[in-house]
């Protein structure tokens, strides 16, 4: 597992560490500085890269990140709980439904109310749904970055169906606004269960139509593999989480470590899938066997679908007893969490939001060093982040 | 140490070994750990001294194996002078604020305004629940700075440029505490409680009003978070 020694990986910090020192602004004697951004379709958004090259080598880049903050830490102190799922879900809109849990689940601990077995699992149905909606673009996209167009196509296709499935039970495509505090809004409608399953059948043909369009892929491997190495020690030290650290090496998914009482992944049969090599190949690869293992999450639960209410006794107002919480789910990019802090009050004292993004982009700077100007947009790709998921 | 310690039989186990993370720290730190808390099975709260901020992250990580930086930020204690912008003595304009009014600290207990709070894990115990630590720091509010993380966690830098900015608190030996989201003529902290959110100023949230009253139930007249019965435990929904 051990990629670097200790004093291997206190070097790079250091570099890194140096770097950040330059002025982004005026230094502009030696060298070429490349402006990536903000306006630039391999950000995802509205993300900025500087890059300072040598030819074709990065010297060294730097992210600016900030031209879509919303603030969303502090709006939630001016909010009631129930009003802040509206927000969060914009936070990661492509997976929006998987925004709301680990907050919910953090109101619930504070308020010690559990949700019954039936909410728990249509919740992590649509978990895993949100999952779904979310890495079938990040495979489609992965294409275009490469110059591949048709699997954006076959990505858009597909997704379509998922989030018809969201939809019908939700009543929103993007912003589903479903979980509550203590179980679900509404049940399952009529006939969803046998529809997502045959939605399921098609995102497993998906997952193989690109698999055999872009992995097998020549050019695709030869500017993947091998390229954006992140050893398992720095990875950690930059908290990096979700399938960018498993691609490291490190066996960790919070869906089966984390314990979290809300979800109902403990009661199915399912892997988590992790790769050796830490490249941008790595990444994707353990993207497209979590795209896989998810649609069998989400048959196995459709299976086992215990009756039962969908909403625990939880009073009309919703008042959350003082103390402090911090629940952090494996959200589609990686690990998200809210750490909130009650008053007593009707809405959170103070939530800090641990976005999954914003930590994996950090190590951007680090990674850049020494690449070539075709790797910046195969890393960045690889690395997967939504704009509103790092800048919240 | 342990102000508060309940222990469940169920979570014996998952407790055991956060107490154990504790008294590792307790015997590395020693006098520095200002304040504890454990919740059963949910996690681990330490206050370390501001001087002892760094030797707690490096204890973490050298005896425990706390690689995994999860995030850092800062709480600011103060009640809002601005209220929650729901009640109606703030629709007619901004209501009094008593600025010593007592400050209330959370978990592990704290003696100032503000506190800085940062979150490490252990992910390398396959199968069992991961440990974490949530340390905090009190941080005097005439001198609002602490030493950096960079060195031992490279993430904490994006994290500590957030803190400065967000509630101007100044990271001693970061590499460059230049904004990250806010731009650079920007003035003021916008996470500290003392910021007013002007949008909300300009024009007050419906908020709470929204509620309407169940039939047969005493109306919610706005003013619930006052701590009233009505809206404590009746009303359940199914």
């Amino acid at each position: 597992m051990s990629v670097l020694t200790e004093r291997q990986q206190r070097a790079y910090i250091d570099a890194q560490a140096a770097d950040a020192r330059v002025n982004v602004e005026v230094e502009t004697d030696e060298g070429m500085t490349l402006n990536i951004g903000p306006q630039h379709p391999a950000t995802h958004g509205t993300l900025r890269v500087i890059a300072k090259l040598d030819g074709e080598q990065v010297l060294w880049a730097d992210v600016v990140p900030g031209y879509m903050h919303r603030g969303y830490e502090k709006l939630t102190e001016v909010r009631t709980y129930p009003q802040v799922t509206t927000l969060i879900n914009r936070i990661d809109w492509l997976g929006s439904f998987a925004n709301e849990v680990p907050f919910i689940l953090a109101a619930e601990q504070l308020m010690e109310i559990e949700a019954p077995a039936r909410a728990r699992h249509i919740r992590t149905i649509l978990f895993e749904m949100a999952r779904l909606a979310n890495i079938v673009l990040f495979l489609g996209d992965l294409g275009v970055q490469l110059g591949a167009v048709t699997p954006a196509f076959f990505a858009f296709r597909d997704r379509e169906h998922v989030l018809d499935q969201i939809e019908s039970v939700t009543g929103g495509r993007f912003h589903p606004n479903f979980d509550r505090i203590g179980g679900l809004k509404d049940d399952l409608p009529k006939g969803w269960i046998a529809d997502t399953k045959a939605v399921m059948v098609r995102i497993r043909r998906f997952c193989d139509e690109i698999e055999d369009l872009l992995f097998g892929n020549e050019i695709f491997e030869a500017r993947t593999r091998g390229v954006g190495v992140i050893p398992p020690e720095v990875g950690l030290s930059y908290g990096l989480t979700g399938a960018n650290l498993r691609a490291s090496g490190v066996d960790w998914d919070l869906r089966r470590d984390g314990g979290i009482a809300g979800l109902a992944h403990g009661d199915v049969d399912w892997k988590v899938w992790t790769h050796p090599d830490g490249d941008s190949f790595a990444r994707c690869w353990v993207r497209l066997q979590e795209t896989r293992e998810a649609t069998t999450i989400i048959d196995q639960l459709c299976d086992g679908l215990p009756g039962g209410p969908i909403m625990a006794k939880v009073p009309r107002i919703i008042k959350v007893p003082p103390g402090e919480a911090y629940v952090a789910t494996e959200n589609p990019l990686g690990v998200m969490g809210y750490y909130l802090i009650s008053k007593g009050d009707l809405g959170p004292f103070r939530t800090k939001i641990r976005s999954a993004s914003f930590s994996n982009v950090s190590i951007v700077p680090w990674l850049m060093k020494g690449v070539y100007v075709p790797d910046i947009i195969t890393i960045l790709a690889s690395l997967y982040f939504i704009l509103g998921d790092i800048d919240r | 140490m342990s102000d508060a310690t309940d222990t469940e039989p169920a979570e014996v186990e998952t407790d055991e070994a956060r107490e154990a993370v504790l008294a590792t720290l307790t015997g590395t730190l020693g006098d520095a750990v200002a304040g504890s808390h454990v919740k059963p099975g949910q996690g681990l709260w330490v206050r370390v001294a501001r001087e002892a901020w760094t030797a707690a992250a490096e204890a973490c990580r050298t005896h425990l194996g706390f690689h995994f930086f999860d995030y850092l930020s800062a709480i600011d204690w103060m009640p809002s002078p601005w209220g929650r912008y729901e009640y109606s003595a703030v629709d007619d304009g901004i209501a009094p604020f008593d600025h010593d009014a007592p400050i209330e600290t959370g978990l592990a207990g704290g003696d100032t305004r503000f506190q800085v709070m940062c979150r490490l894990a252990n992910v390398r115990r396959r199968g069992e629940p991961h440990l974490n630590v949530v340390l905090k720091a009190d941080l005097p509010d005439d001198d609002l700075r602490i030493d950096s993380l960079v060195r031992l966690y490279a993430g904490a830098n994006w994290h500590e440029r957030e803190c400065w900015e967000m509630f101007g608190i100044t990271f001693d030996g970061h590499p460059g505490l230049r904004h990250l989201y806010l731009p650079g003529a920007f003035e003021g902290h916008p996470l500290r409680k003392d910021f007013p959110l002007v949008a909300r100023l300009v024009k007050p949230w419906p908020g709470i009003v929204d509620v309407e009253p169940m039939p047969g139930e005493p109306a919610a007249n706005g003013d619930a978070a006052e701590g009233d019965a009505a809206a404590e435990g009746e009303g359940a929904e199914a």
